[in-house]
């Protein structure tokens, strides 16, 4: 199966780090948001990380510009340019009430064959496939950021997705120069569930005063060798998303043990989300 | 006008490197706390704030990789061309 022209939904964060990583390994891509603003900016901000991408690859001279780069993506706010894809990464809000107005819309335009792959850390891979006719070939792909920077990819199987969309997905990140890790559907998948829990631990440590954030980080990176530790981390992803990532958690599995630590709570409600605001567990002002 | 360029580096780079005396010649990618993000501010901010364009032959790790690299960077991109 040729995937070489690619729907890119949403021009947020990581729609905007797929659409940039497609367009590094040679795909075509059509980038939809709802507004021309949003795309401009993602324009914008695409153009600056292929750039900035050079630091850590040098160019050659065979290389494509940016400008190159950039003209093999569409951006548009038109779900029609979708009608001739080959498969399609979405990669809108993680709001359910969001996602289930969106896939009926892919399912009705983009061609029967295309597989639809959901950027998500927590929605459910079966559910979303639940509001369109082919739920055989919905996957779950759960990019991690920065999407160009980061080789492998946690890949969810949903109730109904058939082996061979399952195939189609690999092939299709194999294309991006990325490995995948397949794993059943469950809230949180492997990545979050892990990762979301250690996170609100550490926060309960700093809420009973058992250690500082420099130092919690500091003995995941020194002791066990991590590059970041879960507390700086938590300030990269934003600690709006980990609360909200939580609390889906906690819902889901209707267990106390995700139950949010009280001073992620209160960072939410003052504004600290981390590096996208100036202030979180540390202060990048 | 170079003691004040190192200055203004020194007191960006200063919020990463809490607790540690950064020389000008020492390798700041070496040291383990700088990842790839950090990189790209550093790019970002030799811009924005240092006021000047860096050209796409231009970035490479080795520009920004200490203080005087920074520097010279910087101070050859705001000499007029001789």
């Amino acid at each position: 199966m040729i995937l070489k022209r690619i729907g890119v939904i949403g021009a947020g964060v990581m729609g905007i780090g797929v659409a940039q990583a497609l367009a590094q390994t040679q795909h075509d891509v059509v980038l939809i948001d709802i507004q021309d603003e949003i795309l401009a900016q993602a324009r914008d901000q695409i153009y600056q990380n292929i750039r900035l991408s050079r630091l850590f690859n040098s160019p050659k001279e065979s290389d494509k510009t940016p400008d190159e780069l950039i003209s093999q993506i569409t951006f548009t706010t038109d779900y029609q340019q979708l009608h001739d894809v080959d498969f399609v990464v979405e990669n809108s809000t993680e709001k359910w009430s969001i996602k289930k107005e969106i896939y009926p819309q892919l399912d009705a335009i983009c061609p029967p064959e295309a597989v639809f792959a959901a950027n998500t850390s927590c929605i459910s891979i079966t559910r979303i496939g639940s509001v369109t006719n082919r739920a055989d070939q919905i996957v779950g792909m759960h990019f991690m950021n920065p999407v160009p920077m980061k080789p492998t990819v946690e890949v969810i199987r949903g109730y109904h997705t058939s082996d061979e969309a399952l195939g189609i997905a690999q092939q299709f990140l194999a294309g991006m120069n990325k490995d995948c890790i397949v794993v059943n559907d469950s809230p949180g998948f492997v990545s979050n569930r892990v990762l979301m829990l250690t996170i609100n631990e550490a926060a309960f440590l700093l809420h009973e005063g058992v250690s500082n954030a420099e130092d919690v980080d500091q003995i995941f990176k020194k002791c066990f060798g991590h590059k970041m530790g879960p507390l700086e981390t938590a300030d990269l992803i934003g600690l709006d998303t980990i609360l909200y990532s939580i609390e889906v958690l906690h819902e889901s599995f209707a267990d106390s043990k995700y139950r949010p630590c009280p001073l992620l709570q209160k960072m939410v409600d003052a504004g600290l989300y981390g590096r996208k605001s100036g202030t979180g567990f540390y202060s990048y002002q | 006008m170079e003691a004040e360029i190192k200055q203004q580096i020194r007191a960006f780079l200063a919020k990463h490197f809490k607790n540690y005396d950064l020389q000008d010649d020492e390798d700041i990618f070496s040291l383990g706390f700088v990842n790839s993000l950090f990189a790209m501010q550093i790019v970002l901010f030799v811009e924005q704030q240092m006021g000047v364009t860096i050209a796409n032959e231009e970035l490479q790790l080795d520009n920004f990789r200490t203080i005087n690299a920074m520097t010279n960077l910087i101070t050859s991109k705001r000499e007029p061309a001789a």
